[in-house]
């Protein structure tokens, strides 16, 4: 992978394009942003105790130290 | 000194019952360190011994009375709760009515983390045996430091200290670092007031419970600097610092950076290298303040007039490390406070530029982002249980059910160490403190040792009237350098005394 990013951008790419690839790049990673996120999410969901009020509410401990 | 020193850790975790809230949790906790230990400590059971301990005893030089006391304090007393040593030279125990590890001594950041979440996996191990057991129940640790309801219990830190540093050197320049440093190594809790009536999110698990600067309580009117002062090392010499205002972390960089820049911050003063004075205008409420405000804009006064925010406060000590290492050290310093630093000031550079950008290290970021996520995808206020829920559910260390867990298992929170180097811990002790004498003879010669502590090991020999009181009180010696060979060659335990005693 380091060596993937020592290699040199090309430059034959049009200077024109360049905004146009930078616009479908921000709204592709934010679309994979967006997709990472459901995916953590629906793994937290899977993991999640069930009754959240039932749970928070029969946490009861006593003080320490 | 650099950011290594003698220092150690002790976790308080919560405990509860699977389906019974209101079970007894000093029995529950019981359970568990008795199921850890009849599965895993060979032949006799040391017990803890208890002569050296003084908890009454304070840094500014004098001893509370035990009239005066609160009954909590007095930890000197066997109470018959399960307490046990093992063989990585830490203590597993009950104290109140929490399951506690105290990881044994070590000389370094990292050792700390890797003893402390070797702490993790004996506390998980010994839940499923308790389990297991005829009648057991499903018993669920939690290393957080609130139940949301007004209870909060420890995580504590242990730092040994040249004696000669006066003490009022340590109050003046520790509690501006203290106050802030929830920015770094806060844990995230939801819910504001120490019952948590207030809603909204703040960086630190413990800030509401701290209500003065000062004192020698844990229990109650908790201070900012604690002086319990109990050395366990030759009390002429040194003196051990105890922490208590820091949070549990699961997070592996926040506990690295958080023992990290404090025993720097230590060296420093020692050296006497603070001359700026940093000292907060209340500073009880500007712990507060700064936990309270999770955008890290909160400012805070200082003495000299300044007002600061929580990061920048840290920056302030973070330059005055960077120099205190090239002034003392140059291009010698060791690897692991070069590391440090350059973790410290990367941390802060990108706290002060965006927070979020730190949720793959700290753990109030990360779980910050995970609620956030969640408010955001379910329109969650935050006075709904199911926030409530998530900040619970990061410190359960079970493995498949623990929210920190399953954000490191998914490679979304960076580690430092990986499961073999953390697993070996639970059984092996460090190799460069006393912790090595302590764990090697619990290893080889358990059926020998009669109760054990920090400073010594004592033996019941065949054809000895009297019990045999083998003192460790320089916590550097007894490391696998001194007596490493003594111990491979000595068959047995009278072999060993004899050959110490000689």
């Amino acid at each position: 992978m380091a060596q993937e990013q020592k290699q040199p951008r090309r430059s034959s790419e049009s200077e024109e394009s360049t905004t146009e690839v930078t616009e479908t790049d921000v709204a592709e990673r934010k679309e994979a942003l967006d997709d990472d996120v459901d995916a953590i999410l629906d793994e937290i969901d899977d993991v999640l105790e069930t009754n959240a009020e039932d749970f928070v509410k029969s946490f009861i401990q006593k003080g320490g130290e | 000194m650099s950011v290594r020193r003698v220092m150690g850790t002790e976790i308080e975790y919560g405990i509860s019952v699977v389906g019974q809230p209101m079970a007894n949790p000093m029995v529950a906790s019981s359970q568990v360190v008795n199921a850890y230990a009849s599965a895993t400590v060979r032949a006799r059971r040391a017990r803890w011994d208890f002569e050296e301990e003084s908890p009454l005893r304070d840094a500014r030089g004098f001893d509370m009375s035990r009239q005066v006391a609160d009954p909590s304090q007095l930890t000197d007393e066997d109470l018959g709760l399960a307490n046990v040593i093992l063989t990585n030279g830490a203590r597993l125990y009950v104290d109140h009515a929490h399951p506690e590890y105290s990881t044994p001594e070590v000389t370094s950041p990292l050792d700390v983390v890797r003893w402390e979440k070797a702490g993790d996996l004996v506390m998980l191990d010994a839940q499923r045996r308790a389990a297991q057991l005829p009648g057991g129940t499903a018993i669920v640790c939690y290393k957080n430091n609130t139940d949301g309801k007004g209870a909060s219990y420890g995580a504590h830190e242990n730092y040994l200290m040249r004696r000669a540093t006066p003490f009022g050197d340590v109050v003046r320049h520790l509690t501006p670092f203290f106050v802030s440093r929830p920015v770094v190594a806060g844990a995230g809790r939801v819910g504001i007031g120490q019952d948590g009536r207030t809603r909204g999110f703040q960086i630190s698990q413990r800030a509401d419970f701290f209500e003065v600067e000062v004192g020698l309580e844990t229990t109650l009117k908790r201070p900012i600097i604690n002086t319990r002062d109990e050395p366990h090392a030759d009390p002429e010499k040194y003196r051990r610092l105890h922490v208590i205002v820091g949070d549990a972390n699961l997070a592996e960089v926040s506990t690295y950076l958080k023992v990290g820049t404090t025993s720097l911050v230590l060296a420093m003063i020692e050296d006497r290298f603070i001359t700026t004075d940093l000292t907060v205008e209340g500073p009880v409420a500007g712990l507060r303040a700064i936990s309270h405000d999770p955008t890290l804009r909160q400012t805070i006064t200082l003495t000299d007039g300044r007002t600061v925010t929580g990061v920048q406060l840290q920056w302030e000590y973070l330059d005055l490390a960077r120099k205190y290492v090239e002034d003392r050290y140059g291009s010698d310093a060791d690897a692991q406070t070069l590391d440090v630093l350059a973790r410290w000031e990367s941390v802060l550079d990108r706290l002060e530029r965006d927070p979020m950008l730190c949720a793959g290290e700290l753990d109030w970021v990360a779980k910050l982002k995970l609620l956030e996520q969640y408010r955001q995808r379910d329109g969650l206020g935050w006075d709904d249980a199911k926030l409530a829920l998530i900040d619970l559910q990061y410190a359960d260390i079970r493995p498949e059910k623990g929210l920190y867990h399953r954000l490191a298992g998914a490679g979304r929170i960076e580690r430092l160490l990986d499961d073999d180097a953390v697993e070996g811990a639970m059984h092996d002790p460090p190799t460069d403190t006393r912790a090595y004498f302590r764990g090697r003879c619990l290893e080889k010669f358990s059926s020998s040792v009669a109760a054990a502590s920090w400073d010594s090991v004592i033996f019941d020999l065949p054809g000895r009237e009297s019990l045999q009181r083998v003192p460790t009180i320089d916590p550097l010696r007894g490391s696998r350098a001194h007596v490493g060979d003594l111990l491979d060659s000595c068959e047995s335990a009278e072999a060993l005394v004899a050959a110490l005693t000689r």
